[in-house]
């Protein structure tokens, strides 16, 4: 803990001894991004081979827009520290053109973690065994996925390190290693100072949506992504098969200059008020 | 043993959301051959925990230490292990919110338990334990089988019928609870909370009047309010409107918002952007107005009015009024 809170100049000493070093108010923060690659929110969504898999034919695929606000926040952090980010990715090599965005946002660089990401559980553990091997400060995502929506992985991955975890992260700034953090709560929000590590489920406004510059671009050709293998887990859930809701029905409109029938028809036909 | 169930509380009142998860837990115990347990962590009446029992719980287990004053999901989740290892509890049933996500998650990590969150119906409970869930913000279902010896599922909000009447019990047994803490349970510190002064929270509300860009400033929401009220509903808005100012963020509905799943939601002069879509398809029945005929909400729209919404607001909020 000391070295936290000795004073060095940055300029002269290694990146790697700065690491836990803090200069003016912020310190040199070792920070972990984790990105989900899920299809895009405007894909259809079907299912094959007997309604088993999820048909990917025409699927666009993206970085999950929660861990996109998690990524732009992390880089500012980044930028404002001098630390280190890597961006973590629990999933095949799919995925790599969206593990490449983030590095050309500007995470140094990445690991991906090859194996389909079968359950949060499975995704938590994999995320955590990383994380016990490599000491971060600060480890973000989003507050969901947009394809599973569980919003569980960063409870899981808290306790899992033994760490304080905190969802929906609104607004996220430091002093030293003391995070403000400001958090949606069901009809208000929440202003919090807690002290790191930390797991943080980001959602906006906490940063812009990053966009690749061409500089970007170029140098993430050259940063490292390091694909390993996944660690044995408890196999907590077998998934079994997809639907899809029923079909809805027709739109019944209603002319404009009979807009007082919606009340009658809202009461008396859908039961509703 | 009994299958447990997590209530949360707003201003000593049961949620609506936790009843639903009250009614959930009871067809599952009953489906198991087991009684049904609620926890209560906060300040809360006993008659209104009693209340508990008509949605067919036994106890409650009642939790009110003053540590536990702010929704922190850390000591939170503690409460829960420990009510989950006294009551020898397989099944765990909390209702999906920022904080049951993260209590669910916390407790599932330490009891070696699998947790499914968005449950939309009552699981299979023969040799294998099966249960269905919302995925893809309500696009499609995923049915899972459940491996683990506990199990802690997170439920979708209005997807359960709930019947006050459901048990003719009495009020439910109170028993208090005195779970220990670990120290990092508490290692923030909560500087502040600014809860919004509406009367209705959105995630709750049976009924939602929405604005979109259609409304075109701030100045007209007098209109939708006026609506909103005549019909007892709550009022949320688009992203736009959000990121123009025109209403508070936590107002913002859709993908990168809030999801709600109401009764009836009535959104005015919201095309109907996919993201938006995203956050309301859980609603039992949409009711859009859109000066645009082409506007793409009409297709996700059970009842729809093409016209001007500063012309029809006025007018339903007349009809609204003499429902009453």
């Amino acid at each position: 803990m000391l070295a936290y809170y000795l004073r060095f100049s940055v300029t002269c000493v290694d990146k790697v001894i700065l690491r836990k070093v803090k200069i003016h108010n912020y310190i040199i923060m070792k920070i972990l991004v984790c990105i989900t690659n899920v299809p895009d929110t405007t894909a259809k969504i079907a299912f094959t081979d007997n309604d088993t898999k999820l048909n990917k034919n025409g699927i666009q695929y993206i970085i999950g827009p929660y861990d996109d606000y998690a990524l732009a926040r992390g880089v500012e952090i980044k930028e404002q520290t001098g630390g280190t980010l890597t961006v973590l990715h629990v999933g095949g090599a799919e995925a790599d053109p969206q593990i490449r965005k983030a590095l050309a946002i500007g995470a140094d660089d990445a690991i991906r973690v090859n194996a389909e990401p079968l359950d949060s559980y499975f995704t938590a553990h994999q995320i955590a065994h990383i994380a016990k091997q490599n000491d971060y400060d600060l480890i973000l995502m989003g507050r969901e996925s947009i394809d599973y929506n569980s919003g569980v992985v960063h409870g899981l991955v808290g306790e899992m390190l033994g760490i304080p975890s905190y969802s929906p992260v609104m607004k996220l700034d430091f002093e030293g290693n003391n995070a403000t953090i400001t958090r949606e709560i069901d009809g208000g929000k929440e202003i919090l100072k807690a002290s790191l590590p930390l797991v943080l489920g980001c959602q906006e406004p906490i940063a812009e949506w990053k966009i690749p510059n061409m500089r970007g671009i170029m140098t993430a050709r050259t940063k490292p992504l390091n694909v390993v293998e996944p660690v044995a887990a408890e196999e907590m859930t077998t998934p079994e098969k997809y639907t899809l809701p029923a079909p809805k029905g027709a739109c019944r409109m209603i002319p404009a200059s009979e807009a007082e029938t919606l009340i009658r028809l809202l009461q008396t036909e859908a039961k509703v008020i | 043993m009994s299958v447990l169930i997590y209530i949360e509380l707003e201003n000593g009142s049961i949620k609506k959301t936790s009843l639903e998860a009250i009614a959930y837990g009871a067809k599952v115990a009953e489906k198991t051959g087991v009684k049904a347990t609620v926890l209560a962590i906060g300040k809360a009446e006993m008659t209104e925990l009693g209340k508990s029992g008509r949605y067919g719980a036994s106890k409650v287990l009642h939790a009110a230490d003053d540590k536990l004053v702010h929704e922190n999901s850390m000591a939170y989740a503690d409460v829960l292990v420990q009510a989950v290892q006294q009551e020898e509890t397989k099944i765990v049933i909390l209702s999906k919110s920022g904080l049951g996500d993260a209590m669910a998650a916390r407790a599932a990590a330490r009891l070696n338990a699998a947790v499914v969150s968005g449950v939309t119906q009552l699981p299979e409970t023969g040799d294998v334990f099966k249960v269905t869930r919302s995925i893809f913000t309500g696009k499609a279902f995923a049915t899972t089988q459940i491996n683990s010896e506990i199990k802690i599922l997170v439920i979708k909000k209005n997807v359960i019928e709930i019947d006050e009447n459901a048990v003719a019990t009495e009020n439910a047994e109170i028993v208090p609870f005195a779970p220990t803490f670990r120290e990092d349970d508490f290692r923030a510190a909560v500087v502040n909370v600014e809860k919004a002064d509406t009367e209705l929270s959105l995630t709750e509300a049976d009924i939602i009047v929405s604005g979109g860009r259609g409304m075109k400033g701030p100045e007209n929401w007098q209109l939708l309010l006026d609506f909103a009220k005549a019909l007892g509903a709550a009022t949320g808005c688009s992203k736009p409107v959000s990121d123009l100012d025109w209403r508070p963020h936590h107002e913002h509905i859709g993908q990168t918002g809030i999801k709600v799943a109401p009764n009836l939601y009535i959104a005015c002069g919201i095309s109907g952007a996919i993201q938006h879509l995203a956050g309301v398809n859980g609603s039992k029945c949409i009711v859009v107005i859109n000066k645009d005929p082409e506007a793409p909400f009409f297709k996700a729209a059970d009842y729809g009015i093409v016209g001007d919404i500063f012309e029809i607001l006025p007018r339903l909020t007349e009809a609204a009024k003499k429902l009453r």
